[in-house]
């Protein structure tokens, strides 16, 4: 209330914040919308002072010279078929877990969720050089199979599932299944499953946008051009001799696209996920 | 086996109970057993032979040869990895302090009441994360270009400075990166400042404008110490993060590794897959993870500390 008359009092420090919120909200719109002024002119635009501000003509030229230096659409399609199976595995399988760990009864089951916290300290780089060695005595070098099974491992994912399950699943609710017969694993499938679906939405867009956006795992593994992802691919477009900016940024613009429409569409979803989800853990 | 289960059948209620909770381990191990497999091979594996690769000479495919610490000494004393780990801390204060300052003041603004568009401000804040590293790294890398056209030293040149050469002078490159990071991350973290303030109960401020405060000592004594936890977690975060700096420099500088932008985790991968240097590149990521560790100990510290 207070702060309601204080903002209706002083208009001008009212102006200002809206003055910061829109420089804000310009400043971090402004790059994305020049990636699509310059994936529609001609380098020659991007090259001259002042640089071009206003869309072009350039929009088909540009994307057919990104389809003709590297494979676009495979990439992309390897980038959903990596981030949507990783995904749904690390749903299934730290779904199981976290259920595991909240409504099952083992011994040793504290240690094994401690130890599962202490892995998530670890930093992703310190075993990066024999992670390459097996993924290569596996043969699955240039595999999608090696970003796919590694990317099911998931520590936060347990320890999130499991927060969830505990408190969003009635231990009254586990018990009266199991005494009607009903089997470990229909108590997970049938009566855990579909509580959880919200923790599933949280940990889904966490881990396909983190699958999605990684680049030093698949740059290392993938190394054949069939098996880019389309991070990997984007960077073949900046390692030509010639640097034709209007056609990377093309490449850019259209590679971003398609999770900006996600975002805009899920909004909300996204935003809590990706930021409840951090700070809870 | 048809003998065993007649003689079960005559206590197959009171057995059943007692099968129940063994029944309950047996799932318990088994629904937990896929990540344990997995991070054994994967994950806890490949940690421990990275200490142990780095106290060998190999290539990847020949003979392994004991060498003790050389790789160490050879690390150390490489003037390259010290050039690393300095970009490395310079653009970690660059990239991640001006974002935890310039984040709360924005979750500050956002959160004053009566704001208009709020949710249009909100998405347009976290839009650079959904964009990926790569692309970022990409756009802000031609933004950065060397010459008078690039679109940072254009704007430079309105104001008659310039042009700087962003790509290969020693603060350019580390400016440029640390802008990329900074741009990718500060909406990010003003949302979760933005829980966080969202989380202090109007009361408090409203007493405390009872008792007189300022719109200063509102901030001082209440917003500040309240959001303590959450900013201790974004610098930890962040700090964390930008000690594992690598698309960023990769996309920017290229693979010249240009000493100006070279990071730790890019010596590693350089000398991992450049130079095939396997028992260099695990002494290094050995290096990496124990810095991780110091830097950590030193973030909980100062926390507990600031706590009490």
């Amino acid at each position: 209330m207070s702060e309601m008359k204080i903002s209706k009092k002083f208009s001008l420090s009212k102006l200002l914040v809206y003055l910061l919120l829109a420089m804000a909200a310009f400043l971090s719109i402004f790059p994305l919308y020049w990636m699509f002024v310059m994936a529609t002119n001609h380098n020659s635009a991007i090259n001259s002072v002042p640089p071009a501000m206003i869309p072009g003509q350039q929009l088909v030229t540009n994307f057919t010279n990104v389809i003709n230096t590297i494979d676009f659409f495979g990439a992309i399609w390897n980038s959903v078929i990596v981030a949507s199976l990783a995904t749904l595995g690390t749903l299934f399988l730290c779904s199981l877990a976290g259920f595991a760990f909240a409504k099952l009864h083992f011994k040793g089951k504290e240690f094994f969720f401690i130890f599962i916290l202490v892995t998530m300290m670890i930093p992703p780089q310190l075993g990066l050089i024999p992670q390459y060695i097996i993924i290569t005595r596996l043969g699955w070098l240039n595999d999608l199979r090696a970003i796919i099974v590694p990317g099911i491992i998931d520590a936060f994912g347990i320890f999130w599932m499991r927060q969830y399950i505990s408190s969003n699943v009635p231990d009254e609710l586990v018990e009266a299944a199991k005494i009607d017969g009903c089997s470990t694993f229909r108590v997970y499938w049938n009566i855990s499953v579909p509580v959880i679906i919200p923790a599933f939405a949280t940990l889904a867009i966490i881990k396909f946008m983190y699958i999605w956006n990684d680049f030093l795992w698949p740059l290392v593994v993938l190394r054949d051009q069939s098996s880019h992802t389309i991070q990997v691919a984007l960077r073949g477009l900046i390692d030509n001799y010639v640097r034709d900016n209007g056609m990377i940024l093309s490449g850019t613009f259209w590679a971003t696209v398609p999770l900006i429409i996600v975002f805009l569409l899920l909004n909300r979803l996204f935003i809590s996920s990706l930021t409840e989800g951090a700070v809870k853990s | 086996m048809a003998q065993l289960q007649v003689k079960k059948h005559p206590y197959a209620p009171k057995r059943s109970s007692l099968s129940e909770k063994k029944k309950d381990a047996i799932n318990g191990y088994l629904y937990i057993s896929p990540f344990f497999l997995l991070f054994s091979i994967f994950g806890l594996f490949p940690i421990l032979f990275s200490f142990y690769l780095g106290f060998q000479k190999w290539n990847g495919l020949g003979e392994m040869e004991y060498v003790g610490f050389l790789n160490f000494k050879l690390i150390l004393s490489d003037p390259l990895f010290w050039k690393a780990l300095s970009n490395t801390m310079i653009m970690w204060l660059l990239g991640t302090l001006p974002q935890l300052i310039i984040g709360i003041i924005l979750a500050y603004a956002l959160n004053s009441v009566l704001i208009k568009f709020k949710s249009i401000f909100r998405v347009s804040i976290f839009m650079p994360y959904v964009t990926s590293t790569v692309a970022v790294a990409i756009v802000f890398g031609i933004m950065f270009n060397n010459q008078e056209f690039g679109l940072f030293n254009a704007i430079l040149g309105i104001f008659d400075v310039g042009p700087i050469s962003w790509g290969t002078s020693e603060w350019g490159v580390k400016v440029a990166i640390s802008t990329m990071v900074f741009w990718r991350w500060v909406g990010y973290n003003t949302i979760i400042y933005l829980a966080g303030l969202q989380a202090i109960p109007n009361e408090l401020y409203e007493a405390s404008v009872i008792d007189g405060a300022t719109i200063r000592q509102k901030i001082q004594y209440i917003t500040i110490p309240l959001l303590r936890p959450i900013i201790i977690f974004t610098v930890f975060t962040s700090t964390i993060g930008a000690l594992q700096l690598f698309t960023e420099p990769l996309i920017f500088i290229g693979r010249t590794y240009r000493q100006e932008g070279i990071t730790v985790v890019l010596y590693l991968y350089r000398e991992a897959f450049t130079n095939m240097a396997f028992g260099p590149a695990s002494a290094t990521a050995i290096i990496l993870f124990l810095i991780i560790i110091v830097i950590s100990s030193i973030n909980v510290f100062v926390a507990n500390r600031i706590a009490r």
